[in-house]
């Protein structure tokens, strides 16, 4: 709803104008919202209709509502179902949880479409067999919590798809925990379920099997069970409060005597010529719907005719909100999601009150100091990477250096041949040399005697 | 109670069909005698020492077991009664509880232990639930067999064993839950168990009668022989009697000590706004079938079958397990009974 509807608003007429003027230069002026401004029709305009639109609508819908059952087996909770609503969800061919015994705690669902005076109620029982049931208890609670967060998580995803037709609201609306009617008070462990599901569920506390239970007994016990909820800090679902006297008073006659006494039936027994549910007992008949000898009534008309809405409402806007604020705070930048101390009481329901923006701030800080270590880390490997490579350098170089002596030394060593060679060679050419000279010398020698021989005159 | 032991090793006997060529039968008396003044003899002995009786009550908290044992002795002797804690936390473990008292009835003194067990069952875990209560149990039967073997015996041995444990079965209307189921397997081998439907106010006429079936189904189911033990019926008398009572039980009580107006007489029971629950009125509760099935016909065979049974099934297993000696640290008594087992 926008700002600028006001209350009284309608055809805009000159005086309603000028008022607007004043209200908007105010709103200029002061930067604040001024109250609505309440104005008289002066004609029927016919908005007072819309109730009436929503309540075609609605009706036309159809309401769904999803209600959990919870307590050890044999207080009566198929009963008290069957009696809440006046059908036979379990009967003989389709037998109550409670009929088969289970080894460990499950979690089952029952649709049920009902009808009367043309609206559609799509009612959803969803039932625990096996809650408590066991020599041991630890953890029986976890399939319970499991089956809420999973509806929850449904209803976000079906909230964050791109094609939202289609919206089933499969969320636990309610949650009916039926107490033991011992008469001292709560058992370790209705108090250590009621403490880990009431941030998620409306817990409406029930006081099972009530006729096992005198007046004064009962009213002992009811203050007995209020103030042990009390020291433990669980918070039931609490009745809104209204502005209705009506109504009000309504709601603080119900305050009084919570929690619920009830007691069902199945079977429809005549007393005083009526026809009344209830249960015969050779000293007397208890009725169902007597006021006097129980609170079903008041359960009923609680649950089903006044605050089923408010119920649901409740469910939508602060259980699931809460959920939903968990779970998205939960996932970090890189999209891990955190959420792995399922099961025990999580760190979450501790730090309820820090903003999603404090822990968005944490987060970055965490990230930061990630990076910054990161940083380190690599620095350091850089150093280590420099250092490899300079040694590995300095090898090459004495490397180098030690083939340049090597070849040195080879040069040296062919120079020398070589001139070896050459010594050899410059003796070999002296020598020839020599012998040429020789020769040449016996040539002449031997020219010079042909000559004398000739002189002599001698030649033949 | 060692007094009373020589009697019923009598019984088996009186009405057995002599097998012995020696013992003549019904040979007559030729005038009055006067052996069978041995009872009023004996009734005189009883009285003036009195006797005691111990009983254990097991069960979850809530279940009615003070209120019950309250009626049943029509007097205050439960734990809550001599307590000045009114509101009491549940114990974290399960905690054992005696508390003593003496009523007299007729000139009879009956020194009563009410054996409590807060906390049973109502933990979230409860696996450990009947190792004190075992302990507890065995507990005295040593105290009985050291007080026993002992040289220089007592004249009248303190008896604390338990004669008697109520197991009070929770009325779901369903069956009997696990938790019940393993602790009477664990201890109908130590200690009489007489199993009993709590609060069966809660449950009409057709419900109450199916459970019970139910209830019986699983205890044969399980192996679990509650007292009367059909194995211990010593002649057709007593089996034909064990019988009837064995069909009816567990009984389904309630219990109450407020007294109220109907029909011009008081009686004992719980007002509801639709009527009021008669404790001593058979068709309402079968209080009145236990309080006579325990106190007036079957009170002395309950600490007879403790005595004669199960303690000896603990003193043979013990003197067994030490070698055939008797477990004090006296070195020269010697084995002075003879096991019968």
């Amino acid at each position: 709803m926008s700002v600028r509807v006001k209350v009284g608003g309608g055809v805009p007429r000159e005086r309603d104008g000028e008022c607007r003027f004043a209200i908007h230069r105010q709103e200029k002026r002061l930067g604040t919202v001024a109250p609505w401004q309440q104005k008289n029709l002066e004609g029927y305009v016919g908005f007072a209709n819309l109730p009436n639109q929503v309540y075609r609508k609605s009706v036309k819908r159809g309401f769904e509502f999803t209600l959990m059952v919870v307590g050890e087996s044999g207080l009566g909770k198929s009963t008290l179902i069957n009696s809440l609503f006046l059908t036979d969800l379990y009967s003989s061919e389709y037998p109550g949880p409670s009929h088969r015994i289970k080894k460990t705690v499950q979690v089952e669902q029952s649709k049920v479409l009902i009808k009367e005076g043309g609206v559609q109620l799509l009612l959803t029982i969803v039932d625990t067999p096996g809650f408590g049931d066991a020599v041991d208890n630890s953890n029986c609670w976890q399939p319970v919590i499991d089956h809420i967060d999973s509806k929850f998580e449904d209803y976000l995803n079906a909230e964050s798809r791109v094609n939202r037709r289609q919206m089933p609201d499969n969320r636990v609306h309610c949650c009916l925990y039926f107490i033991a009617p011992s008469g001292h008070g709560l058992k370790p462990l209705d108090i250590e379920f009621m403490k880990r599901l009431h941030e998620k569920v409306n817990i409406i506390p029930l006081i099972a099997k009530a006729d096992t239970l005198t007046p004064e007994e009962c009213q002992q016990f009811k203050k007995q069970i209020m103030k042990e909820i009390q020291d433990h800090k669980i918070k039931i679902y609490e009745f809104p409060e209204t502005d209705d006297e009506e109504e009000s008073k309504i709601v603080k006659k119900i305050k009084d005597r919570l929690p619920l006494a009830v007691v069902g039936s199945n079977t429809i027994i005549e007393v005083n010529g009526k026809r009344v549910r209830g249960r015969q007992y050779p000293w007397g008949v208890a009725e169902v719907e007597n006021g006097e000898h129980c609170d079903f009534t008041i359960l009923r008309n609680m649950l089903i005719r006044t605050h089923m809405q408010d119920l649901k409402d409740v469910t939508n806007n602060v259980h699931y909100e809460n959920y939903r604020s968990r779970k998205l705070a939960a996932v970090t930048y890189n999209g891990v999601d955190n959420n792995k101390n399922k099961g025990q009481l999580t760190k979450y329901d501790t730090v309820e009150g820090i903003s999603p923006l404090a822990q968005m701030e944490e987060e970055r800080r965490e990230h930061v100091a990630k990076m910054k270590k990161m940083e380190m880390e690599m620095e350091q490997v850089f150093e280590m990477k420099v250092k490899e490579k300079i040694q590995k350098l300095k090898d090459s170089e004495t490397e180098l250096q030690r083939r340049h002596e090597q070849m040195k030394k080879n040069l040296e060593a062919q120079h020398k041949e070589l001139e070896e060679k050459r010594r050899q060679y410059e003796e070999e050419k002296a020598s020839w040399e020599n012998q040429q000279r020789m020769l040449e010398q016996q040539k002449l020698d031997a020219s010079r005697t042909l000559e004398k021989n000739k002189k002599k005159g001698k030649i033949f | 109670m060692s007094e009373v032991v020589p009697e019923p090793r009598q019984k088996p006997t009186v009405p057995a069909k002599p097998t012995c060529a020696n013992i003549s039968m019904g040979s007559q008396l030729l005038g009055y005698v006067g052996i069978d003044t041995i009872i009023e003899q004996m009734r005189k002995k009883t009285m003036k020492t009195g006797f005691d009786f111990n009983i254990m009550v097991v069960g979850q908290s809530g279940l009615g077991k003070s209120t019950l044992v309250n009626t049943l002795f029509k007097s205050q002797v439960s734990r809550k009664s001599s307590s000045w804690n009114r509101e009491e936390k549940i114990p974290k473990t399960v905690e054992i509880k005696a508390v003593n008292h003496v009523i007299e009835e007729g000139g009879v003194k009956m020194k009563l232990t009410v054996i409590d067990t807060p906390g049973f069952g109502d933990q979230i875990n409860n696996e450990n639930c009947c190792d004190p209560i075992e302990k507890y149990i065995n507990e005295q039967y040593e105290k009985f067999l050291k007080e026993e073997v002992n040289i220089a015996r007592k004249k009248r041995i303190p008896d604390t064993r338990v004669h008697c444990c109520m197991y009070f079965i929770s009325p779901t209307g369903h069956s009997l839950r696990p938790l019940d189921v393993e602790f009477m397997r664990h201890l109908s081998k130590v200690v009489n168990i007489i199993p009993v439907i709590a609060k069966s106010d809660t449950m009409t006429v057709e419900e109450k009668h199916d459970f019970k079936q139910r209830v019986r189904k699983e205890l044969e189911f399980n192996g679990i022989e509650f007292y009367p033990q059909k194995e211990f019926d010593e002649d057709m008398e007593d089996k034909a009697e064990n019988d009837k009572i064995r069909e009816m039980m567990p009984f389904a009580v309630v219990g109450s000590d407020k007294e109220y107006q109907v029909n011009g007489k008081r009686v004992l029971g719980r007002k509801t706004p639709w009527g009021v629950v008669e404790v001593e009125n058979l068709n309402h509760c079968e209080f009145g079938l236990l309080r006579d099935f325990l106190i007036r016909s079957h009170l002395q065979d309950l600490k007879e079958v403790t005595h004669n049974i199960h303690y000896e099934t603990y003193r043979a297993k013990r003197l067994n397990d030490n070698g055939g000696l008797p477990p004090v640290n006296n070195p020269d008594s010697e084995e002075q009974h003879e096991s019968n087992l």
